[in-house]
């Protein structure tokens, strides 16, 4: 009796863990550089992010392949000399939202989120805190952010020839529908 | 007690994968998506230095392509090292798929037209389903040579001023640095020089690339003709040369001692002597639009 009480338990804490993560599988990611030359914009929507409502952990994680650009061969370069997508395939961020007790999943409105953590692109990770937008609509998050990164922070480096190109700043853009995770729709 | 806390630890067993996954990176590496794993880049250009390589443009893609070759350097310092005398091949590539490549040039030398098709009907790839290890496309070109021969008796017909060339190119991406090309070749020419020239010409091309830095790589290239004539003053095609790429541009830069720009004149054709210094400085420039909308 002792031993099923304890199991019930057991299950029903893990099940109610899993209910406070809310899942994007197709976010939005695009970054935008503008130089007098050129303005480049890539973007993807096959970004992935998780989001635990309780703890405020977040995270994300995208396939740099999966960024599409308006020039394909500007694509291959960027995939082969930039970010060298063979050897980092994946932009990641992991971090914590500092303000999660603020966020009413069950209330409709519009929420301020303070979040801070590491972003990792191209092997190299670097503290990151951003100011986000998030809606609460019927039960789904839609958040938003919008923040500036540095390619040289990142060891990616600008030939000289292309400086007109390439801006030295991009403006990164980042949208997620959260919705709670389904432990059954998880693929195994 | 110990009985009941074992009877949990087995009971807990299956659940111990959700609680690995208690890193919320862990969850989302597990949700990834398949990469696409098609190997692209094998090489910077659509020409390693003479020939064509492996590379197609994508979709909607032109690349208009100038090339020079000029002079033999071993002309000396009258000639400016031959950079006074010089052969231009204007020229375009275009992406109709990702796969299929058209394309037309005009070849100073010798007033030549030339056209051809590009195919690439394996791709190197790697992921979970499948492993191809190399890359394979098929070429076929035309040339139209249109210079007046001044002939008395009449200039030849259309269809003597002809020559076509069939190529299978292999590719092979070992790393993100080195690549290795093989192109089994065939040149028919509807008319040839001497009455006992072969009218098809079998041969075997060999390239590669190292990488020297992410935006340089130093090329190498060699056309052996298997059918050449006994006596023939004809030489094999050698070439080794730099890519240099910036954004949109492919600059490549190289010695040969073929004086055309197309198959059947590099491969059938040289008469330097690139170890006795007949050698032509040359050089490739690419500059890609992108003209249609993108296939994703």
């Amino acid at each position: 009796m002792k031993l099923s009480i304890l199991i019930l338990f057991l299950i029903c804490s893990l099940n109610a863990r899993a209910q406070t993560r809310y899942i994007d599988r197709g976010g939005k990611a695009s970054f935008f550089s503008s130089a007098p030359m050129e303005d480049i914009k890539a973007e993807t929507d096959q970004a992935l992010s998780i989001l635990d409502i309780k703890t405020g952990e977040i995270a994300a994680s995208m396939l740099m392949r999966s960024f599409n650009f308006k020039k394909a061969l500007m694509q291959e370069h960027f995939n082969e000399n930039y970010v060298e997508s063979d050897k980092y395939p994946r932009a990641t961020f992991k971090g914590t939202i500092t303000n999660i007790d603020q966020l009413d999943v069950h209330k409709d409105g519009v929420y301020s989120l303070n979040i801070t953590g590491q972003i990792t692109i191209h092997g190299v990770t670097k503290p990151l805190n951003v100011t986000g937008e998030a809606v609460v609509d019927k039960g789904a998050i839609k958040a938003k952010a919008f923040f500036p990164l540095a390619v040289k922070d990142f060891d990616i480096e600008i030939p000289r020839l292309v400086v007109m190109n390439i801006a030295e700043q991009v403006e990164v853009t980042v949208s997620f529908t959260y919705t709670p995770m389904d432990d059954a729709s998880m693929k195994k | 007690m110990k009985f009941l806390s074992a009877i949990v630890i087995v009971f807990l067993l299956p659940f111990r994968p959700a609680l690995a996954q208690d890193d919320l990176l862990n969850i989302l590496d597990q949700e990834s998506p398949k990469e696409t794993s098609i190997v692209e880049q094998t090489f910077k250009g659509t020409r390693l230095i003479n020939g064509h390589s492996i590379e197609t443009r994508k979709k909607g893609v032109l690349d208009v392509i100038i090339s020079h070759r000029f002079g033999r350097i071993n002309s000396g310092g009258y000639q400016l090292f031959g950079l006074d005398d010089s052969n231009v091949r204007l020229g375009a590539d275009y992406g109709i798929t990702d796969r299929l490549n058209v394309g037309a040039g005009r070849n100073s030398f010798e007033k030549t037209y030339d056209g051809f098709l590009k195919y690439k009907f394996v791709r190197q790839q790697k992921n979970d389903s499948r492993n191809i290890p190399l890359s394979v496309a098929g070429f076929s070109s035309i040339a139209l040579k249109t210079l007046k021969t001044g002939d008395p008796a009449g200039e030849p017909d259309f269809n003597s001023r002809l020559t076509y060339c069939y190529q299978i190119l292999i590719a092979k991406k070992f790393t993100s640095s080195f690549s290795l090309q093989l192109s089994p070749t065939l040149v028919h020419r509807n008319a040839v020089p001497e009455f006992q020239d072969p009218n098809d010409i079998y041969a075997l091309g060999a390239g590669g690339r190292i990488k020297l830095t992410k935006r340089l790589s130093l090329n190498a290239e060699y056309y052996y003709q298997f059918n050449r004539r006994d006596g023939s003053l004809i030489e094999n095609s050698a070439a080794i040369g730099f890519d240099i790429e910036t954004g949109g541009h492919v600059f490549q830069l190289h010695f040969t001692n073929s004086r055309a720009m197309i198959e059947k004149g590099f491969i059938t054709e040289t008469t330097g002597d690139f170890f006795d210094g007949d050698v032509h400085f040359g050089f490739n420039i690419s500059r890609t639009f992108q003209l249609g909308k993108r296939a994703q």
